[in-house]
């Protein structure tokens, strides 16, 4: 079905006598065009016999061959995946066949958004039998770009529609102990948390994801990623982020390291600006990374957080300068 | 555990890929920082000439490798002509005319543009036809437009949920908000229908990093940031965003190399320049909201997340009813969202930029910049005119940041290379050259 095998020598459309009865219809692109682009001869000629069919609505076994020529000359095609769709269902065609064409053409151009529309489409029409098959294409697909944004979306997808949460958050930790500068892994990870019918959302989970959460910035404070889920755990919830001492904890144990503290400094400064009470080891902590330079002057450890940002962080000096502008003048 | 013993002793993917870059980037900086001074001014010099030719080239041909693009031709005519536009320059009397009518040719008689003739038509290729058509200008560009027709596809693609499909059957995400929204503004054809649900679609997709994703659930990414931010201004609901972590979200995104990442621990990439940078140039708009709710949110620390309040058709749930306005005053209630486009620029920039202006121009001039003309994502990357389009746009909003009235031009130590580097300025909310937009709104606003 729809093979779309190159290899062999190409036997262009008008000499094939199957497609006889069809007369090709060129694209009007008018006596001037502009960006015109020098298609190849065969390029031009399964267009020009794809408009054809598209037009007359021809729904036959040929047409859904054709828009596999087609989409292999360009996946980006949508108006050749739309009429394919509207084939595969015509000719009520195994749907699990069709699966092994769109593998065949992500591998080829996997960032292309019609390819993973159409797989969506198909899985859909499949419904919970094709979950393993989804689960095991993304997880293809991500072991060669685990940062594959499409990919991603489509797991997702898969989870919401279709199920296979169980294994989904060792899943999650499998990819971050491989890299754990893996954002896209964290996300996955938070979208099991707050999402899987199994975990009972982020209140429930709380404890033990920050635990695991503060373990990796321990171990690697210079990691953005685990520090923006460790701040999402408690989205909905600033009382608890500003009252739980893991937090504030795992900010003064690497303010106090005196290296990777960026994150760290940020963080203490969200946490100040949101009600928290610094004890003095969180102001000796800050008053330890002062450099002689900075002005001594201030009393207000949050000034203080500002002004060691703006000295340490210069891309983004205007912005603590800004955040330093909103913060309460000290008598 | 001791932190310093922790750190992974075989680099990861992400760290390994992260430092190539990093050394190819920093080659180059050494170097320039190494030459005289004449020589680092000759390297800031924005090669206009090749710029323009490579662009003027490729409007009259296009090789057969680029059939991959076959369903995105209008996308190129604007990628072209935004960039000739944004470099100064116009184009031949003869070039507008045959744009004019090809782009017509893909505009389908049911309304909204198509990749190419013949083909359906598309939300993101109708957002490219639309800006290309009001960058030509002219009343035979405008008029060219079947507006009627093109808010009946408008609301074919809209869905209950508040989101729009990309075409008939197609996907949904937060650039289908964006496009559809972006060319209903800029045509004078937004109304309550279409907006309905939009900002509650888009809130779904900002996640617990503060950038905003394709999809609910999805990873933050700066091209989709730029999209939901600028579509909350249009249909004005931006408040109810959370934009105090927007901000930090999207200003920790400029990275060391100077250019801006689309995603945390992602690479650095000059098409973020403009995705990013423009989301930041929203934002310094909007200072005095994003002050309210960071206000908001030292006071009562309690208080759930702006993201999390009730749910009300135009957002002014709880305390957060500064809708963005003309004239900036705090209006509650429904926003004047027919005019959201038009008064977002005569609103002054109250502050200075929160991003790096003068290293991101390093970094769109030194690494993106192809000297023989073009401009890439980064080095050992090839030129395109996806990524000259949205450097040069980045470029211009850098060169524009400081300034504080939309008719001053900046001053040259603003403006990185010499002063001849200065692009024309553009509407941040709908990336047009703000001269043609001008004209289009007039057209499209006043004489209708
Ligand atoms: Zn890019």
């Amino acid at each position: 079905m729809s093979s779309d095998e190159g290899e062999e020598e190409r036997v262009p459309l008008r000499a094939r006598p199957e497609w006889s009865d069809v007369t090709p219809v060129p694209q009007d692109d008018g006596p001037d065009p502009v960006v015109p682009i020098k298609y190849t001869e065969e390029f031009a000629e399964v267009m020009s016999y794809f408009r054809a069919i598209y037009l007359s609505d021809e729904r036959s076994p040929r047409a859904l061959t054709l828009t596999a020529e087609a989409i292999h000359f360009n996946a980006g095609n949508y108006t050749v995946w739309h009429f394919r769709r509207l084939l595969l269902e015509s000719l009520k065609v195994d749907l699990h066949t069709e699966l092994d064409f769109v593998e065949r053409m992500a591998i080829a151009n996997s960032k292309n958004y019609q390819i993973w529309h159409h797989r969506r489409w198909v899985a859909e029409k499949l419904g919970p039998k094709a979950r393993n098959d989804e689960l095991d294409f993304t997880k293809k697909i991500l072991s060669i770009d685990a940062k594959h944004y499409h990919a991603w979306s489509h797991r997702q997808w898969v989870l919401q529609a279709l199920g296979g949460w169980e294994d989904e958050l060792s899943y999650c930790s499998e990819l971050l102990e491989a890299d754990v500068f893996n954002n896209s892994a964290w996300n996955q990870r938070y979208f099991v948390v707050t999402r899987s019918p199994f975990l009972g959302g982020l209140e429930a989970t709380r404890e033990s994801e920050v635990l695991y959460t503060v373990q990796a910035i321990i171990a690697c404070p210079e990691n953005e990623s685990s520090w923006r889920y460790l701040r999402g755990l408690y989205k909905g919830d600033t009382t608890s982020w500003v009252n739980d001492p893991q937090v504030s904890a795992v900010c003064l144990k690497i303010l106090n390291s005196k290296s990777n503290y960026l994150f760290a400094l940020s963080t203490l400064l969200d946490l100040l600006c949101s009600g928290f009470q610094p004890n003095q080891e969180f102001r000796d902590a800050v008053e330890a990374l002062k450099t002689s330079d900075l002005d001594k002057e201030d009393q207000d450890i949050a000034r203080d957080i500002c002004s060691i940002l703006e000295h340490v962080d210069p891309i983004r000096a205007n912005y603590w300068i800004w955040r330093k502008s909103l913060l309460p003048q000290t008598a | 555990m001791d932190p310093s013993s922790c750190s992974p002793i075989t680099p990861t993917v992400t760290q390994r890929d992260q430092w190539m870059v990093e050394s190819q980037v920093f080659e180059i900086y050494q170097l320039f920082s190494s030459i005289p001074q004449s020589a680092q001014s000759l390297m800031l010099e924005l090669q206009r000439d090749n710029h323009i030719s490579y662009l003027t080239k490729s409007l009259s041909y296009l090789p057969p490798s680029f059939s991959v693009l076959d369903a995105n031709r209008p996308w190129l005519c604007y990628w072209i002509i935004h960039s000739i536009a944004l470099l100064g320059e116009s184009l031949h009397y003869h070039i507008q005319h045959n744009a004019i009518h090809f782009l017509n040719r893909c505009q389908d008689p049911n309304g909204g543009y198509a990749g190419g003739p013949g083909q359906m038509p598309h939300l993101a290729t109708t957002y490219a036809a639309v800006n290309a058509l009001i960058t030509l200008g002219g009343q035979k560009a405008f008029a060219s437009i079947n507006r009627d027709k093109l808010y009946g596809f408008l609301r074919r693609m809209k869905q209950p949920n508040g989101g729009f499909r990309m075409h008939d059957e197609g996907e949904i995400d937060v650039r289908a908000c964006y496009t559809a929204i972006s060319v209903a503004s800029v045509l004078n054809i937004l109304d309550d229908e279409l907006i309905q649900n939009v900002g509650d679609y888009i809130l779904s997709c900002q996640t617990y990093e503060g950038g905003i994703a394709g999809e609910p659930g999805a990873e933050a990414h700066g091209g989709y940031t730029f999209c939901g931010l600028a579509a909350m201004v249009l249909i004005g609901e931006v408040n109810r965003l959370d934009l105090p972590r927007l901000v930090d979200w999207v200003v920790f995104r400029q990275g060391k190399e100077c250019g801006f990442q689309g995603r945390t621990n992602k690479l650095v990439d000059g098409c973020y320049s403009f995705w990013q940078g423009g989301a930041v140039a929203l934002l310094q708009r909007l200072y005095s909201v994003v002050e309210e709710q960071m206000a908001e949110a030292s006071q009562v620390s309690s208080k759930p997340d702006v993201s999390e309040e009730q749910k009300s058709p135009y957002g002014t749930s709880g305390d957060a009813t500064c809708h963005f306005t003309h004239g900036g005053t705090d209006k509650p209630g429904l926003a004047d969202f027919k005019n959201s486009g038009y008064n977002f620029i005569n609103e002054w920039r109250e502050r200075d930029p929160l991003f790096h202006s003068i290293a991101l121009q390093q970094y769109i001039l030194l690494c993106s910049q192809e000297q023989e003309g073009g401009l890439r994502d980064k080095p050992g990357k090839r030129r395109d005119h996806y990524h000259t389009c949205y450097c040069l746009s980045g470029l211009s909003l850098c060169q524009y940041s400081w300034s504080k009235n939309p008719d001053s031009p900046p001053l040259p130590k603003v403006v990185l290379g010499p002063y001849s580097n200065l692009l024309e300025p553009i509407h941040p909310l709908y990336n047009i050259v703000l001269e043609r937009y001008h004209e289009a709104h007039e057209f499209f606003f006043v004489e209708s």
